[in-house]
């Protein structure tokens, strides 16, 4: 198939890479500041294998767990009988519910909102009913993982099977099986909001259009799973978690425990991957290790497996919109209803951010002044739903960008056409949305140009002869087609994240924030900014990440704002650092601060360091006095004497609280080409253009933009859990659940935009989940276009060949 | 469960120990010699992290028992490195950005190390076609595929 088909890439795709004009002309281009692609610092470590993942962690008194797991989606716990596995050799201890007392939960609420009126969480093992497939019923310790396999498997667990809600749609009605019988309903949350007038934009509307629209389960499939050791030394604990939320994982756990937080520490070490789940908590398991390392005064490791973590670890993207749009017959939009329906899973630890997200990033980059939205939080037997890159951002956008595919057919006009008709112009920030986002602040964009973000993917895409090469690759029977879809996204949000910077006496500088990494390069990113502030070369600093005994404040790593929150603190705290090293340099060399200049690790008289450079090569000419910035620290924190400021040595912290979102911006367009005979999808071409403002690093953008791509790609076709009607999840592995490979992931070709967001210190925007957001629009829209003999309607994803195949089939066309 | 002896060579070093015959390489060569830069994802071979080479060729130890490996040749992703430097592939994929959260990569390097050996200058496509039986979730593989044709050698452009 491929090869005959024209439409192909650029033979050199542009890239970020190497684009360091774009800063040269606010001077903050250097070899390795902002805005330069330096190569990442952590990766000869990861490279070696010298990475430190929490099941690297060993010990000659390690003990390690195993969960017992329900087998059933809905069961009522008649008995359990754990003789045989406590009589196993080797066995340590195996707990139940009972045995964890008050400690077993249910555990608290992680975000709690007022429109999430019956909440309901989890509990560290099940105590009488259980709720999904994979829920937690008991936990064994024994010497190694083989030894506490084959006890779970001797624990004895008598069920009696209760019916199961597990289709969403099912499970919101009246009369279903309850998920919690203490509610009369699976109703968990109701949330219903207006902005404008919809009535009165539907009233004046010259058409409108309505359509259902559905979205199903995927999972985040981090290449590492869960785990965790926790580990009792004298009287503290520390904890090794593969966590995205160290620091709030900490004083979670300690509070729950009660455990002073001064003696609990908690380390997210090198996580393989994290991508929304790994925010969550507590998982059960989180609970259960450091009760049992408590227990039995020695480390207890527990490493999730893979067939585990499709049923424990969170899930997400379960949802129905019911859409009305009302638009005039020139292609404007007059207003939007969604009334939609969100599958929760059995628990809601997380509160209704997910479906709060879906709903705030819906409008995009229109001006939809009259918008109204309903939506349920639905209860059912199938495991917890929290936010996975994206976090309701795809459906959002898929509702918005199919509307505009509709509209345009409706009117005849172009699809780029209707979507320019309705951007957001340059001038009009702060835009307003009218809505409040997941954040409690207002919805309001900081920054953005969809216009040019249009203009950027027409040239990349070279609209017009790929348009030419598309009308004759159909002349000559092939079935290829072109989606668009924009997007804009809530990033960055508070309430806060915090970075100390300390100059050593040796003229190291040691960087330390509370977030964790889990792959985004922040050795290297927020390196690039301290040393921007400080003139010290990157070899010099060492950042600390996800340890709380080096950063005791900090919130984690999510919703794209690690680069934001956590770069805008270093940027701050670095300045910080600065202008003490610049007081206590002007001391020294006898001038004022701000004649001194910080480069090359040295503090210098700036007048004199100019005038040496401007008489290179003279000889005869005196050298600048200069003094390094680790003497300057050593002089700022003299042994005896008096101290000529307030604090001693060269060290600061600060905090950024940002006091709303940002909203990064992009676009993306694909042609695919469809075999109607197999209905199988080639994606010839991906290419995305992207706004995150200020890019720290456009090479590391650029692999996060790819990586959420390729997750988007895998959540349009491949992904999908399959639950059956009692809840079983009937493809838990990777030989039945499909993550891309490298041969269906496309080369993605990128644009980018800046446009600096006002709302911090450096126009940060953040870039984490960029990739993943438009993705099923555009490929639903691509399908589409591609199979218009067929006349088929794309309004649900993932969708599969089967899937496909049979919509072929009934399709009224050719 | 009863004990056996085994001797095999690792990264060049010859380790003589008794497993139970349960034991799965990966736990081995993991747990028992401490080498725990072979990663293990899926344990049922499909993701490709825990991929080592037994004597010579790429095989994922998830699949394989340590007691099979009695007089074997491993090499593990420790074993790339020599004299503290680099490796080529290795050297490339932090040149082309080819991995992120690092835990894919040891088995990603382990598979194309002796693939690169066998096919100079390779395609964009047949690179691809050599990286599918490993997974990586972040990157995209794209990055992947630069640093692959990076230490191949040039490559021949697209196809």
């Amino acid at each position: 198939m491929s090869g005959e088909l024209k439409v192909s890439g650029t033979a050199e795709a542009p890239s970020a890479v190497g684009k360091a004009s774009q800063t040269e002309a606010t001077g903050r281009a250097t070899a390795h500041g902002i805005g330069a692609s330096v190569r990442r610092r952590e990766d000869p470590r990861l490279l070696r294998g010298e990475g430190f993942y929490v099941d690297d962690l060993r010990r000659p008194d390690l003990l390690h767990g195993a969960v017992v797991r329900s087998p059933y989606a809905h069961a009522r716990i008649l008995s359990i009988d754990t003789s045989r596995a406590r009589a196993l050799p080797g066995v340590e201890l195996v707990l139940t519910a009972p045995d964890l007392g008050k400690l077993n939960g249910p555990l608290p609420i992680l975000i709690p909102h007022e429109d999430l009126q019956y909440p309901r969480t989890q509990s560290a093992l099940v105590l009488e009913t259980v709720r999904h497939i994979g829920e937690a019923v008991a936990f064994v310790v024994a010497r190694d993982r083989y030894v506490a396999e084959d006890a779970a498997e001797l624990v004895e667990v008598e069920y009696e099977p209760l019916d199961v809600a597990a289709d969403l749609e099912a499970a919101a009605q009246p009369g279903a099986p309850l998920v919690h019988d203490d509610l009369e309903s699976n109703i968990g949350g109701h949330y219903v909001r207006e902005v404008g007038d919809w009535a009165a934009a539907k009233a004046q509307a010259d058409f409108v259009l309505t359509e259902r629209f559905r979205l199903d389960r995927g999972t985040a499939s981090p290449m590492e799973t869960r785990g965790i050791v926790a580990i009792p030394e004298a009287n503290a604990l520390t904890i090794y978690v593969s966590t995205q939320a160290p620091v709030a994982l900490r004083g979670g756990l300690a509070n729950w425990f009660g455990i002073p937080e001064m003696q609990l520490r908690l380390i997210a070490p090198d996580v393989g991957g994290g991508f929304g789940p790994k925010v969550m908590m507590f998982y059960p398991e989180e609970v259960l290790v450091p009760f049992a390392a408590l227990e039995l005064k020695r480390p207890v490791k527990w490493i999730e497996d893979r067939r585990e973590h499709f049923v424990a670890t969170t899930q997400e993207r379960e949802q129905i919109h019911d859409v009305e749009v009302a638009a005039t017959k020139d292609g404007r939009l007059l207003g939007l209803k969604t009334t939609m329906l969100h599958d929760s899973g059995a628990f809601t630890p997380y509160g209704i951010q997910t479906p709060i997200i879906s709903i705030t990033t819906l409008p995009g980059p229109y001006q939809l002044r009259n918008y109204s939205v309903e939506f349920k939080a639905v209860y059912t037997n199938k495991p917890i739903v929290t936010p996975y890159r994206g976090a309701g951002r795809p459906h959002g956008v898929f509702v918005m960008e199919r509307m505009m595919d509709r509209i345009a057919e409706a009117t005849g006009l172009d699809r780029w056409e209707v979507r320019r008709r309705n951007f957001i112009q340059p001038e009009q920030f702060p835009w307003s949305t009218g809505l409040i986002y997941q954040d409690w602040a207002p919805c309001t964009y900081d920054s953005g140009n969809y216009p040019e973000l249009a203009s950027r993917l027409e040239a990349l895409l070279d609209r017009e002869r790929t348009e030419r090469e598309l009308a004759e690759a159909r002349a000559a029977g092939k079935y290829v087609g072109l989606g668009i879809g924009f997007y804009v996204e809530g990033a960055g949000p508070g309430p806060y994240e915090g970075v100390r910077v300390r100059v050593e006496p040796s003229g190291k500088v040691e960087v330390a924030t509370g977030v964790g990494t889990q792959g985004q390069g922040h050795q290297t990113t927020f390196a690039q900014v301290v040393a921007a502030q400080l003139g010290v070369d990157l070899e010099a600093i060492h950042v600390v990440t996800g340890d709380t005994a080096a950063m005791g404040w900090g919130i984690g790593t999510f919703a794209s704002r690690a680069a934001v929150v956590v770069g805008n603190a270093a940027h701050m705290a670095a300045g910080a650092v600065a202008e003490k090293a610049k007081q206590v340099a002007a001391q020294l060399l006898e001038c004022r601060p701000d004649e001194i200049e910080l480069a090359d690790g040295m503090a210098w008289v700036r007048s004199e360091r100019e005038r040496v450079r401007a008489s290179a090569g003279v000889d005869g000419e005196g050298a600048p006095r200069g003094i390094p910035l680790g003497e300057l620290a050593r002089r700022a924190n003299p042994l005896r004497g008096t101290l000529a400021f307030p604090e001693p040595g060269l060290e600061a912290t600060k905090f950024f609280s940002p006091q709303q979102s940002t909203f990064p911006s992009g676009c993306h367009a694909a042609i695919v080409e469809v075999d109607p005979a197999t209905a199988m999808i080639e994606i010839k071409r991906y290419l995305v253009v992207h706004d995150c403002g200020t890019m720290i690093n456009p090479l590391i953008v650029e692999g996060q933009v790819h990586g959420g791509v390729a997750q988007g790609i895998g959540s349009c076709f491949y992904e999908k859990l399959v639950y059956d009607e009692w809840g079983q999840l009937l493809n838990a592995s990777f030989v039945d659940y499909l993550l891309p490979t490298a041969l269906e992931v496309p080369r993605i070709e990128t644009d980018h935009i800046e446009t600096p967001s006002p709302l911090n210190p450096l126009g940060l925007k953040g870039a984490g989940e960029a990739g993943v957001i438009p993705c099923a629009a555009v490929i639903a829209a691509a399908i589409e276009d591609a199979l218009r003999p067929f006349g088929i309607r794309i309004s649900e994803m993932p969708l599969s060949p089967t899937k496909l195949w049979s919509l072929i089939q009934n399709s009224s066309g050719r | 469960m009863s004990m056996r002896p085994i001797s095999l060579t690792v990264n060049g070093t010859t380790f003589t120990r008794t497993v139970e015959p349960r034991l799965l390489l990966s736990d081995f060569l993991r747990h028992e010699l401490g080498l725990t830069g072979t990663h293990v994802g899926c344990e049922h071979g499909v993701c490709g992290a825990c991929t080592v080479l037994l004597d010579g060729a790429p095989v994922r130890s998830c699949l394989a028992f340590a007691i099979q490996m009695d007089g074997a040749t491993i090499t593990t992703v420790e074993g790339l490195a020599s004299d503290g430097e680099l490796h080529p592939l290795q050297e490339a994929f932090q040149e082309k950005h080819g991995l992120q959260c690092g835990f894919c990569t040891p088995g990603i390097l382990m598979t194309m190390l002796p693939w690169i050996a066998e096919h100079p200058n390779p395609t964009e496509a047949e690179i691809r076609e050599a990286l599918s039986g490993n997974l990586c979730r972040c990157t995209g593989y794209q990055k992947i595929v630069e640093a692959v044709q990076l230490a191949a050698g040039g490559g021949r452009g697209e196809g």
